[in-house]
């Protein structure tokens, strides 16, 4: 066993598993001896076939904060390798290895008094969700403000817990094929009027994370250095496919 | 070992489990300086190939290699040949 900063793998047992929309599921999974995570973090999830094929993938904790517990949201990709297993096949009791909880970079401290703006697109909101949730949480107070890019109403993943309404909290939905009936704009990109509120400016200093895909996040961060956000207070994290 | 052309290609956030296996420290808050360009910037914001054997992370000013990391059985390999150097954290180092 390696001594390095991640301590290695741990063995999981899948002990919930819950679905989130049609295509992404939140896991739920016992883990003996992982610290507890901070939001924003990720973990290396490892998965071994009969005849020792290994596949790991990323994936972001959507709650954080206490130890030998990890939740995590998977959506799937259809021609992915790992994906397709959490969201329809693994069930409690299930096994799998997991190393973590990873990263320092993308990650908000309770403590920061913000204000924090947070972008998503796609499943991109999970660790920006672990986010939202340590504030509820907390004691904190910093204002936040969430933006959330989905295709459509279905694939919002925790749309419900994210609309809740929290005084110094704001969300913002950003539907980019399909609107919900009734929404008052056609379905369109996140553009720069969705990223620059009143608090939430270059001018107010804003800890910005952004998550989603490649495109999506390269695309985010040039609108928000556009706005005169300093490159280096906008903290991106891309994930890819499988 | 470069990974699918379809596959768009990460950052260093993507890459902490694999040199966390190498390093006893926070690798996405360490500053990696660019042997080619001399950028020098956090681990997190560099780009990331990330495949079955490892993980190449490039320089994201100009597409230079800075790390290249394979796993393997006998423990995690890491190449630091295109960086310079790479600093560890302090303890209580924050992004910025």
């Amino acid at each position: 066993m390696t001594a390095g900063a991640t301590g290695g793998w741990h063995v999981a047992t899948v002990v919930g598993a819950r679905p989130l929309t049609r295509s992404a599921r939140e896991l739920t999974l016992s883990v003996p001896g992982l610290e507890a995570s901070s939001p924003g973090q990720h973990l290396d999830v490892r998965l071994t076939a009969p005849d020792g094929y290994q596949a790991t993938r990323a994936y972001s904790l959507a709650a954080t904060g206490q130890a030998e517990r990890a939740d995590l949201v998977v959506d799937r990709v259809p021609d992915g390798e790992v994906s397709p297993y959490l969201v329809d096949v693994a069930r409690p009791g299930d096994l799998m290895e997991v190393r973590g909880p990873l990263g320092g970079y993308f990650v908000w401290r309770p403590g920061d008094p913000g204000p924090v703006l947070l972008v998503a697109g796609g499943s991109g909101v999970v660790p920006l969700l672990a986010m939202l949730r340590a504030r509820r949480a907390s004691s904190s107070r910093a204002p936040f403000r969430l933006v959330c890019s989905v295709r459509g109403p279905a694939d919002a993943i925790g749309r419900e817990e994210i609309d809740e309404p929290t005084p110094g909290v704001e969300v913002h939905w950003v539907f980019s094929r399909e609107s919900p009936p009734g929404w008052p704009t056609r379905p369109r990109r996140v553009a720069d009027d969705d990223l620059a509120a009143p608090g939430f400016t270059a001018a107010d200093g804003p800890d910005v994370f952004v998550c989603g895909p490649t495109g999506f996040v390269e695309a985010a961060a040039a609108l928000l250095t556009g706005l005169g956000h300093a490159p280096d207070r906008v903290r991106t994290e891309r994930f890819g496919g499988a | 070992m470069d990974r699918p052309a379809h596959d768009a290609p990460l950052d260093g956030n993507a890459v902490a489990g694999l040199l966390g296996e190498a390093f006893a420290f926070e690798t996405t808050l360490a500053l990696v300086r660019c042997a080619t360009c001399g950028r020098t910037d956090v681990v997190a914001r560099a780009r990331a190939h990330v495949s079955a054997m490892g993980a190449i992370v490039r320089c994201d000013g100009c597409d230079a290699v800075l790390l290249v990391v394979v796993e393997r059985p006998d423990g995690t390999l890491v190449s630091t040949r295109g960086a310079a150097w790479l600093r560890a954290p302090r303890p209580a180092d924050r992004p910025y």
